[in-house]
């Protein structure tokens, strides 16, 4: 009786270390989750604000008296001519009371710098529009963005806010005239870094990505692998072998910041290569991800099982051909998932890159493997530590961007190994 | 793909023999600097058809050991400072063959200490910073013998100031701002004392040891390279005092404030004119031998020193930086378009 008792007062003890246990569980990924869905809203919700920009609708009249500043008509003067002026005209010709210079400078400053560029672009290719009044619709510069897409900050204080009083009333009248719209931001896509965020884009540091990744890929791949099979097929099991194996699993755990220096010692001190350049940062990132890939491929290799290497060397395979035709292909899909994530570790990656150069301000999108350029993670921390406002919801879509490619990645991953992998 | 890889491994071991010709000007150098030099840089990469600089933010102290290296398109063709050269770093400079350097001074730049918006406005002395930030203060009034410092709060330093935590978050000392900071406001609170002023007769060493030292216990917080990190953590503790450029200040007035030093709110007006303590130079400096190798750096050069970008109606002034008087800009403006060779008997 007194046994039974105690049996029956443990089980209940039992079960309810079990429920307790479920429910520590459940709260520990019910946390892991709720966080998971604040940083992916807030970073939406701040990022999704970056992909329009806002345009002005101008009567822009260009002056033949600015564009020719002499009677013999040049193509050379188009070039140096003074848009910033017909821009600060036509803006004045829809404010026409404003008359102080120091104001009509202010009102030349809600349009995007980089409009005098492209003006002077636009009257190079049809001479026919000096002299004319074309209505254009102008970018507007980030400081008149930021406001226009967050209307709850025309509320705060005027000596806390970006823009002043006069500055609002202004937007306001071109508002009510319905002259300014949102539009999909094109410069986002196409261009490079930018100190005006406005004309920032995040091209340039993708194409970096793009190059480095490709370096890295070229480089760690086929040594991985090469390295994998070796010591997983062909070496002898002795006690160099095993020195190597404990290396390799210990490298793999090595802070990414250590390959930086690494790569600062030997390929820039010693071997000369360029600073800031893919080829550089491929290498190193190639050094970072070796052992995954290595580890990776020993243990898809690992999971082959021997009865296949025992039938082909049966028939008279030799070991090579056994390897080559058989246990390769089987162990594939594996050593690909595998590269895959190493890959896609290696395009998160910052910090090795800070030691070579390629954390720096690179306006040009880069057109090989030798230009200077930066990355998509160095992009989003350089964005974050610039002071103007308009780099805040940059940084968040920068984010987006680095996020989908690794979901990107990582879903061709779990793709390859449902689609191709082999259950035995 | 293995063929393609032989090949890459290949090219990079035919490029370890010499380095590549390069048509790009690279610079590095102080965070001060950095976002006035990226608008310069921008700017010329649009007008002058010269390919875009490439900026690194390193740091002045980083800057100028890169470009000190030595001679060749792997180092770099120019470094931005928040402080001048040092005498030590000019002969690092010649040791490794670059004895050719010209100075370009760009404008001032004031240290501000800053609070969030949300906390106590502060009237600091220098002799305060002085106090609460040294690692060793006088001991006796007279500042003749020195103890560690022993103040975590900061009435304990001054009576008028609150009784709250001494936080103190700023640069590493690898940053000219941190350098340009012990020099300005904690040497010159130092000097403030009879006995530590006595004592720069008798052993510099000792007293730049003590008068320059920021307390390692805890109350400073270095917080890297990074100003703009400085100012979300101000935000994040109203409690703590942040260490930064004017420039930075000027951006962030939505969330911060800045503190008086010696009666003086850090603005445009009082920095250039010298009443605002804390304010120091910007510089940059140029590798001349590389100026006839790498296309663009004269020109580069020249847009940095034209009236148009530095001077007192540039646009450089417009993103916060306080600019020099027009004959001292002319000045350098000469000094840039001759290359004018930087004699290190100027410091001391």
């Amino acid at each position: 009786m007194n046994n039974l008792k105690k049996i029956e007062y443990s089980l209940k003890k039992r079960k309810r270390q079990e429920s307790r246990f479920k429910i520590y569980g459940l709260l520990g990924i019910t946390s892991a989750v709720t966080f998971l869905c604040i940083i992916l809203s807030s970073i939406f919700m701040e990022g999704k604000k970056a992909f329009l920009s806002t345009y002005i609708k101008l009567e822009v009249y260009f002056d033949p008296d600015i564009i020719y500043t002499d009677n013999d008509q040049k193509e050379e003067d188009i070039k140096f001519a003074n848009f910033q002026k017909i821009i600060k005209n036509s803006l004045n010709s829809f404010f026409p009371e404003i008359s102080d210079k120091g104001e009509l400078r202010k009102l030349s400053n809600f349009i995007s710098s980089s409009e005098e560029e492209n003006l002077m672009r636009l009257v190079l290719e049809n001479k026919q529009l000096i002299g004319q009044k074309v209505t254009l619709w102008l970018l507007a510069s980030s400081k008149i963005d930021v406001i226009n897409k967050n209307p709850d900050m025309e509320l705060i204080a005027e000596e806390d806010r970006l823009i002043s009083n006069l500055e609002l009333n202004w937007l306001n009248e071109i508002r009510s005239a319905n002259n300014i719209e949102s539009n999909f931001n094109k410069n986002f896509f196409v261009k490079a870094d930018s100190t005006e965020p406005e004309q920032a884009g995040i091209w340039g540091s993708l194409v970096g990505s793009f190059f480095t990744l490709f370096v890295t890929l070229i480089l760690s791949f086929p040594i991985a692998v090469a390295a994998g099979v070796f010591l997983e097929e062909l070496a002898p099991k002795n006690k160099f072998t095993d020195f190597i194996e404990v290396n390799i699993n210990n490298l793999a755990a090595v802070p990414s910041i250590i390959f930086g220096l690494l790569g600062l010692a030997i390929f820039l001190n010693v071997m000369h290569l360029p600073r800031s350049a893919p080829i550089v940062g491929g290498m190193v990132l190639a050094l970072m991800t070796l052992p995954t890939i290595i580890i990776a491929t020993r243990a898809s290799l690992k999971a082959v099982p021997p009865s296949i290497r025992e039938a082909a060397i049966g028939l008279g395979a030799t070991k090579f051909q056994t390897v080559t035709h058989h246990v390769l292909p089987l162990s594939l899909p594996g050593i690909l998932t595998g590269t895959i994530i190493g890959m896609s570790q290696a395009l998160g990656e910052s910090a090795p890159l800070l030691m070579i150069g390629m954390v720096a301000f690179i306006v040009d999108v880069p057109g090989s493997f030798l230009d200077s350029s930066t990355v998509l993670p160095v992009q989003i921390y350089l964005w974050k530590s610039t002071a103007a406002r308009g780099f805040v919801e940059l940084t968040a879509a920068g984010v987006m961007v680095l996020l989908s490619f690794l979901i990107l990645m990582n879903g061709l991953a779990v793709y390859i190994r449902q689609k191709f992998e082999k259950k035995w | 793909m293995k063929k393609s890889s032989l090949a890459i491994v290949a090219l990079a071991f035919a490029f370890s023999t010499e380095s590549i010709a390069r048509d790009q000007i690279k610079i590095v150098g102080s965070s001060t600097v950095y976002p006035f030099a990226t608008v310069v840089a921008e700017r010329f990469g649009k007008t002058s058809g010269f390919k875009t600089p490439v900026i690194e933010s390193t740091g002045s102290g980083g800057g100028l050991k890169l470009f000190c290296k030595g001679l060749g398109t792997e180092h770099p063709d120019i470094t931005n400072a928040s402080r001048r050269i040092k005498s030590k770093e000019v002969k690092k400079c010649s040791e490794n063959g670059v004895t050719d350097i010209t100075e370009i001074k760009v404008g001032f730049d004031g240290i501000a200490m800053a609070n969030a918006k949300s906390g106590p406005m502060l009237e600091l002395s220098l002799k305060d910073i002085y106090l609460a930030l040294a690692k060793d203060v006088p001991a006796d009034p007279e500042g003749n013998t020195v103890k560690p410092n022993p103040y975590k709060m900061w009435n304990e330093v001054n009576p008028a100031l609150p009784a709250a935590p001494i936080v103190v978050i700023g640069p590493p000392p690898t940053s000219g701002t941190r350098d340009a900071f012990n020099e300005l406001a904690i040497e010159r609170g130092c000097k403030k004392f009879p006995g530590r002023k006595a004592l720069k007769k008798k052993d510099k060493k000792l007293y730049k040891s003590q008068c320059r030292s920021v307390r390692e216990d805890g109350p400073y917080v270095e917080a890297g390279e990074n100003d703009n990190l400085i100012i979300e953590k101000l935000v994040a503790d109203p409690g703590a005092l942040g260490v930064f450029g004017y420039s930075f200040l000027d951006q962030n007035r939505d969330k911060v404030k800045a503190a008086k030093v010696d009666g003086v709110f850090p603005e445009f007006e009082a920095i250039s004119s010298g009443k605002y303590p804390v304010s120091r130079s910007l510089f940059f400096y140029i590798k001349n031998a590389h100026a006839s190798v790498i296309p663009g750096i004269k020109e580069y050069v020249r847009e940095f020193t034209s009236s148009k970008a530095i001077g007192s109606d540039g646009y450089l002034v417009s993103k916060g930086l306080i600019p020099l008087g027009e004959s001292e800009r002319a000045q350098f403006e000469k000094d840039g378009k001759t290359l004018a060779k930087f004699d290190a008997k100027v410091l001391k």
